[in-house]
């Protein structure tokens, strides 16, 4: 007798989507997530291309769709530790690590947080804000439970405190908690394991780190955000002014042979989206997008970069800049290129520069793949299906793949490809 | 309903969420004193498991009839409370959800004098109208476990097959003589490079062997009736009439190669011809020398703005299959970007540069030319955008890459089927970024080309995902829908038939009514399978015919007269 449940690995938009189709066809589902709430990559987002919806506003009724679904079990804050067995009996070990707050208590209210004593940088924000030692991953996250990062909590490190568990009327705090192991029948597995940013450090020419007004395009990201640190305004981190004029550097990490030779598929897109925003939040704001081709495949995307240069103020550059210096006075950036129109060198000040990181296979994605059983390619996705018909095939049979750890793919990719990985599932439940 | 009523008023503090701000003591004192308020008690958290018992015990206890709570948002925790008034006995319609917090606490949070005073006008607007709710049932429609499929390339082939293999019953459509869709036109597949008759003909056989599939060839839809659970196609195969009954549908009726007119030299010299053309003559990579292949024709233009997405890759195939063939070819593409995106075509692109395939860009405003004498062209005129100056390509073979575009019936089928189409011509699935593969009407997906141009892979992946989302009714064997839906009085409609148009979801539709001493007469009628109960009929109708049970007009006129 087979197993009628499917486990999830990864709690993104890809995952959420196939654990939601699963459920909605009367199959048990577990969605096991690392971070304390699901979400994944798109929750960081501002808005989304071509359509400039509100990422948040579209992302959260599906994240509360899986919290109230009958046939969904949520586990966040939780790793894989093994999968044993074979397709339609596998056995799944996961680790539920030890948040130090009853999740069954919490009501999310926040005071906790309010009144710790301890800021952290946070990581959701791209490191542009800060978060306390005991947080809320983000401010709508599913489930809304607080977590204690022991790693800087006072009280964790030695020293005196406990206010938090003082100022909780929920008393939900519990600083004895262990990491927990449950075991899971499930039938089939779905990868959604997502993705990360690449570290821009090395690519020391355009000055990342260094300069203060040379931003990733995840921290722009989080600074255009409503949500984010700065309450959607944009201000140059090196003085606080309103930026006039931005460049976007793409290709940064990625389609080069010294780093990752891929293209990372949205880029092209998530530019000329940031500078369309940008340009909605200050009318008199215009931007420059330093390009090498401009990959607008998707359906209404030539229409968006054609909207970009008529009505946002977008201009084009086809080159890739050498360098980046800095003006000593202003610290405005120095973009050093090559027009190839006129095959002259170039200089360009601009007031923020934004680089098009290359996007990675999650961190943790070789060590899910050993775990699981399936095998990688040279750059860390899952290996690509030999099968054609079945595109989400991996090297073990009943564990399909599906999302940005196959290769580089945009959201309305990522879901489909989500739906269709759990047709995959259904089908491996509903055989023998 | 005889009882007399006994409401319960639940306010939250939210932590200090609401408390913080607004007076919850002082709301909770204020909603007792209102007209049959049985209970109202302020809860620390309404939505922990404490405050839902309180709720349910105070159900049991007091006989309470009418529930408020005064809490959030609806969004979030509606479902919550509504099935805990059903866990204690309470229809769940008898609930009223009043946001203090997004509403009051979070948006006055500096004036809380004056916030406490508009929660209490919102607890007494909620408990005027929880008092004239009625008690309703879910609406639940059954859902026949077949599935429609339209188009026999791959995609609905794809989807055709998982569903059969999930046990369900398929009818497939194809209006040509034979499956396989453009596939057929199609030689060899990126990147494998593997015969495409490999691919498609296996899958073929599956779907023809398949006992839960019926294929249907040749045959087209000329009429489509019914809604999700119970579709009723007539189809005309070959030349007979016959009914098709299903419970949900997958348009998968893919597109066409665009063909060029009168643009460099096709049709004229006998050796421009576009990528499908080329590779109809399946072969004969090996005897051209000098190859030049022109992008973006027909595509990224004033006449059709979109990118086919993967014409490029289409391009970038047919030159290393010639490179391969014939190492000393010369082989140039003249492109605008290379859209090679993602993993794999940036592999391939890579592939083909290191093979010594030649890539120029060209400016779209000043595009390559084709000359030549007599039937045959002889060379590529082309100004080169990163020297800037005009370079000459001998050429033996011209190929033309051109985009997929929308198929010749998509009009058609768009009426018949009230699903939309984009300004492009190609389906508009409900929401770009997360419901790519769905209408706004239940029951109707799309896949593969008939949305928008997708290579293989992709159209695979769509008609899987279109299954998945067909399956779930299947699977369920019924459609339960909130029961607030619009409902329409025949004896006040004039027929004038806004609510059809403005109505989103196709939920509305003619219906023929005896009228005393008039005979028949048509009137809307709204299905309430598929109605949505978002209230567009109910405000656009000038007859006041349509009312929204949960948004009545004598609800929300006693909303707005408990106002001061």
């Amino acid at each position: 007798m087979n197993q009628k449940a499917v486990l999830v690995l990864g709690g993104g938009i890809a995952g959420i989507q196939a654990a939601i189709d699963l459920a909605n066809m009367g199959t048990k589902v577990y969605l096991v997530e690392r971070k304390p709430s699901i979400g994944g990559r798109m929750a960081q987002l501002d808005k989304t291309f071509p359509t400039n919806d509100c990422a948040m506003c579209i992302l959260a009724p599906k994240m509360i769709e899986c919290a109230n679904h009958e046939n969904i079990t949520l586990l966040t804050y939780s790793e894989l530790a093994e999968l044993q067995g074979e397709s339609g009996r596998f056995q799944a070990k996961v680790i539920r690590k030890a948040r130090f707050v009853d999740e069954d208590k919490c009501v999310g209210c926040g005071e906790c947080a309010e009144k710790c004593p301890t800021k952290v940088t946070d990581d959701f924000n791209a490191g542009l804000g800060q978060r306390k030692a005991i947080y809320k991953y983000f401010p709508q996250a599913v489930p809304s439970t607080y977590v204690i990062d022991p790693d800087h909590c006072r009280l964790f490190q030695g020293k005196k405190c406990g206010v938090c568990e003082k100022i909780c009327k929920a008393k939900a705090l519990d600083y004895g908690q262990k990491d927990r192991e449950i075991i899971l029948d499930v039938g089939a597995v779905i990868m959604a394991t997502g993705f990360d940013l690449y570290d821009v450090s090395p690519l020391s020419e355009y000055g990342w780190g260094k300069s203060k007004n040379v931003l990733t395009a995840m921290q722009f990201e989080r600074m255009i955000c409503a949500s984010g640190p700065t309450m959607g305004h944009l201000k140059r981190p090196s003085d606080g002014k309103e930026p006039k004029n931005l460049a976007f550097i793409q290709c940064v990490g990625s389609r080069d042979v010294r780093h990752k030779k891929y293209c990372s598929a949205v880029c092209c897109m998530h530019a000329t989206k940031e500078a369309i925003l940008a340009h909605e939040h200050y009318p008199e704001l215009s931007s420059s997008i330093f390009y090498m081709d401009m990959r607008a495949v998707g359906k209404g995307f030539q229409d968006y970069i054609q909207r970009a240069k008529t009505e946002y103020a977008v201009e084009y550059i086809r080159a890739r800049p050498g360098r980046i210096t800095e003006n000593e006075e202003n610290l405005n950036p120095i973009i050093h290129y090559e027009d190839t129109n006129t095959r002259e060198l170039k200089t360009r000040e601009f007031d923020m520069v934004i680089l098009a990181q290359a996007l990675t296979p999650s961190e943790t994605n070789a060590s899910v793949a050993e775990k699981v059983g399936v095998s990688l390619d040279d750059f860390g996705f899952v290996s690509p299906s030999q099968d054609p018909l079945n595109p989400f095939a991996t090297t073990r049979k009943g564990v399909f793949a599906c999302g940005f750890c196959q290769s580089p793919m945009d959201v309305p990719d990522s879901v489909v490809r989500a739906s269709a990985a759990a047709s995959k599932a259904a089908e491996t439940l509903a055989s023998r | 309903m005889s009882d007399a009523l006994r409401v319960g008023v639940f306010v939250c503090h939210c932590g200090t969420n609401i408390g913080g701000i607004v007076n919850v003591p002082q709301v909770v004192e204020y909603a007792s004193t209102l007209p049959c308020v049985a209970c109202a008690q302020g809860n620390l958290y309404t939505c922990s498991e404490d405050g839902l018992s309180t709720i349910a015990n105070k159900i049991k206890e007091l006989r309470l009839n009418r529930v408020v709570v005064a809490s959030c948002t609806p969004r979030t925790h509606e479902t919550l409370f509504r099935k805990n008034c059903e866990r204690a006995g309470l229809n769940k319609y008898l609930f009223e959800f009043v946001n203090l917090r997004e509403h009051c606490s979070w948006v006055h949070m500096d004036k809380p004098d004056q916030a406490t005073l508009k929660a209490m006008d919102l607890v007494r607007m909620g408990v005027a109208k929880v008092s004239l709710l009625q008690g309703r049932e879910d609406l639940s429609t059954a859902v026949l476990q077949i599935a429609l499929v339209l188009g026999g390339g791959i995609s609905g082939l794809s989807a055709a097959l998982v569903l059969g293999n999930q046990g369900y019953r398929v009818e497939l459509v194809e209006k040509k003589e034979e499956l396989g869709g453009l596939l057929r036109f199609v030689n060899r597949v990126f990147p494998t490079h593997q015969p495409a008759s490999e691919l498609v003909d296996p899958l073929i056989d599956s779907v023809l062997r398949h006992p839960n599939i019926r294929v249907h060839l040749g045959a087209e839809l000329t009429q489509m009736k019914g809604f999700v659970g119970n579709f009723e196609a007539t189809i005309k195969e070959n030349g007979e009439s016959r009914e098709l009954n299903a419970g949900t549908i997958i348009v998968a009726v893919g597109a066409q190669a665009h063909k060029p007119k009168d643009v460099f030299g096709y049709g004229r010299f006998e050796n421009v011809m576009t990528q499908l053309d080329f590779e109809g003559r399946c072969g004969g990579y090996d005897t051209f020398d000098r190859v030049v292949m022109i992008s973006c024709v027909g595509a990224r233009n004033e006449e059709r703005s979109y990118c086919g997405r993967f014409c490029c890759i289409v391009g970038l195939k047919n030159a290393i299959l010639v490179k391969e063939a014939n190492p000393r070819a010369h082989v140039t593409i003249l492109h605008r970007d290379v859209m090679a995106v993602g993993k794999l075509y940036e592999e391939y692109y890579r592939r083909a540069l290191e093979m010594g395939i030649t890539f120029v860009r060209f400016d779209k405003l000043r595009p390559p030319k084709v000359k030549g004498s007599g039937r045959r062209a002889e060379k590529v005129q082309v100004v080169d955008a990163l020297m800037g100056r005009e370079i000459e390509l001998a050429a033996d073979l011209v190929l033309l890459t051109t985009p997929l575009v929308p198929g010749e019936d998509n009009m058609a089928l768009s009426r018949m089927m009230k699903i939309p189409l984009g300004m492009d011509g190609f389906f508009l699935e409900a929401h770009q970024k997360l419901r790519p593969v769905e209408f706004p009407a239940d029951g109707i997906f799309v896949a593969g080309c008939a949305r928008y141009p997708a290579e293989i892979s992709e159209s695979i992946a769509q008609a899987l995902a279109a299954a998945a989302k067909a399956a779930v009714p299947m699977a369920r064997g019924e459609v339960v829908s909130d029961a607030f839906v619009a409902e329409v009085d025949p004896a006040l409609c004039s027929a004038c038939g806004r609510c059809l148009s403005v109505c989103p979801f196709g939920a509305v539709d003619w219906s023929e009514v005896g009228a005393p001493g008039h005979g028949k007469k048509s009137v809307a009628e709204v299905n309430p399978a598929e109605c949505k109960g978002c209230g567009l009929c109910a405000s656009s109708c000038l007859s006041g015919a349509i009312r929204l049970p949960g948004f009545t007009d004598e609800q929300i006129l006693a909303m707005i007269g408990t106002q001061g």
